[in-house]
């Protein structure tokens, strides 16, 4: 459990209300794909049919987008934190 | 006004209506708030099928009113004023006092631009991912911004509102938009009035998101009291998780004070990815470049507009695009514009 993954306030019915949790992976996409494991239901919100992470939905790591990266092939290391952002809601 | 159509229309009454009001000169960027124009949303409405297939009857007309047209560029001019001159009325803001509010981006714009104005500093705190071009241009009206924890949303900045109060407050003003009555009465005294006289009454359906609650609450009122068949709809994401900016899911948020469910007639959820489709449509159909809540406002629009023969739909657009332009609503439309244009 060496990456923590920040988690926004919409997805944390998924995680039993915890806004941060520890997980393992060498990408991105491995590390979604850890976190649909622990917390099933998690990965359909963050990717699209086609396995794309959502238009609306940021992932940074370490401050740094992944689009500017590698998207879901970024590659992720013990200690880092990667951030789920979603938009801006009401007002 | 439409070219080759037969049907008794109230475009013209919409047209010299603004005309009438808006004044040719002003004294300040204050007293040219409100009294916005009512567009017809006519390619995109002839266009439309449903998922079954179904066109809307000619018989129905669905206007936009562009609340991009007021000074601040949003409907959240009108709340805005309205709390700060109640503020000023009852002596809750005076001279040496700060204005402070949590806000997504479009309240914060308007408060700024109204502090500026009559020159009284104002604060604001904002998630940190709000879009580069409202940083800009809340900084550009002098304001100060606090930024919040992206990861909180909108409810974070409440919160943290809520603790910047309590540590000083003989020093701030905080019009609380959430909870205040005079942000629905802006609405009930303003936007209503301009959609009745727009419309000539005609009006059978008022559509608008929910932010705080503040525009369908205050219209829908007003709507409903000139005619208690109208139909009010609000528009909602359909999920927790959205990439509609300004729009609040009401299940998972902090519930505003002055939003009353019961009140409406109908609750219509639409997805991102809908909305976003439809911003793109409303640039290359109409002419008409929208931020996400547009989106998200006509696709809702459309698909009661497919549900009726005879009416006249009136949808709120909260702001135009040109302050999304560095977000992810963009992001698709490449795409979106290739399909388009394979589809011709």
């Amino acid at each position: 459990m060496s990456i923590l993954v920040r988690i926004p306030t919409p997805l944390r019915r998924f995680t039993n209300g915890s806004d941060e949790v520890g997980t393992d992976g060498a990408t991105i996409g491995a590390v979604v794909d850890s976190l649909e494991q622990n917390y099933p239901g998690i990965k359909e919100r963050l990717c699209d049919d086609e396995g794309r992470v959502r238009r609306f939905v940021n992932i940074y790591v370490n401050g740094d987008d992944i689009r500017f990266l590698s998207n879901l092939d970024t590659p992720v290391k013990d200690g880092d934190e990667v951030s789920i952002v979603p938009a801006i809601a009401g007002g | 006004m439409r070219a080759g159509s037969g049907t008794a229309e109230p475009t013209a009454a919409a047209v010299s209506q603004r005309g009438d009001s808006r004044p040719g000169r002003a004294y300040s960027v204050l007293d040219l708030v409100g009294n916005t124009p009512l567009v017809e949303i006519s390619r995109a409405t002839r266009a439309f099928r449903t998922r079954q297939g179904h066109a809307i009857s000619p018989g129905v007309r669905v206007y936009a009113k562009l609340e991009g047209f007021n000074p601040g560029g949003s409907v959240k001019d009108r709340p805005a004023l309205w709390m700060v001159r109640e503020g000023l009325r009852s002596g809750k803001l005076v001279p040496g006092k700060v204005i402070l509010d949590s806000t997504s981006g479009n309240t914060g714009i308007a408060l700024a631009m109204i502090g500026a104005t009559l020159g009284y500093p104002v604060e604001l705190v904002m998630p940190a991912n709000v879009s580069r071009e409202r940083k800009r241009i809340i900084s550009a009206y002098g304001a100060r911004i606090r930024y919040s924890d992206p990861l909180e949303g909108s409810d974070g900045a409440i919160r943290m509102c809520r603790k910047v109060l309590a540590e000083a407050p003989e020093r701030y003003f905080k019009p609380d938009q959430y909870f205040n009555p005079q942000n629905p009465q802006a609405h009930y005294e303003s936007t209503g009035p301009e959609i009745w006289h727009a419309t000539a009454g005609t009006i059978t359906h008022f559509l608008a998101g929910i932010g705080t609650g503040g525009t369908i609450m205050g219209t829908g009122r007003y709507l409903k009291e000139c005619n208690p068949q109208v139909q009010v709809i609000a528009i909602e994401p359909d999920d927790a998780l959205h990439g509609l900016e300004g729009l609040k899911h009401m299940a998972t948020s902090i519930v505003p004070g002055i939003y009353h469910e019961e009140q409406l007639d109908r609750k219509i959820g639409v997805s991102t990815d809908d909305a976003y489709e439809t911003v793109y449509r409303l640039g290359a159909e109409e002419g008409l470049v929208v931020g996400q809540s547009s989106g998200a406002a006509l696709w809702a629009a459309l698909h009661v507009a497919a549900e009726i023969d005879q009416g006249v739909i009136v949808v709120i657009f909260p702001d135009f695009g040109d302050k999304y332009l560095s977000t992810n609503l963009w992001i698709g439309w490449q795409e979106w514009h290739q399909r388009s244009r394979r589809r011709a």
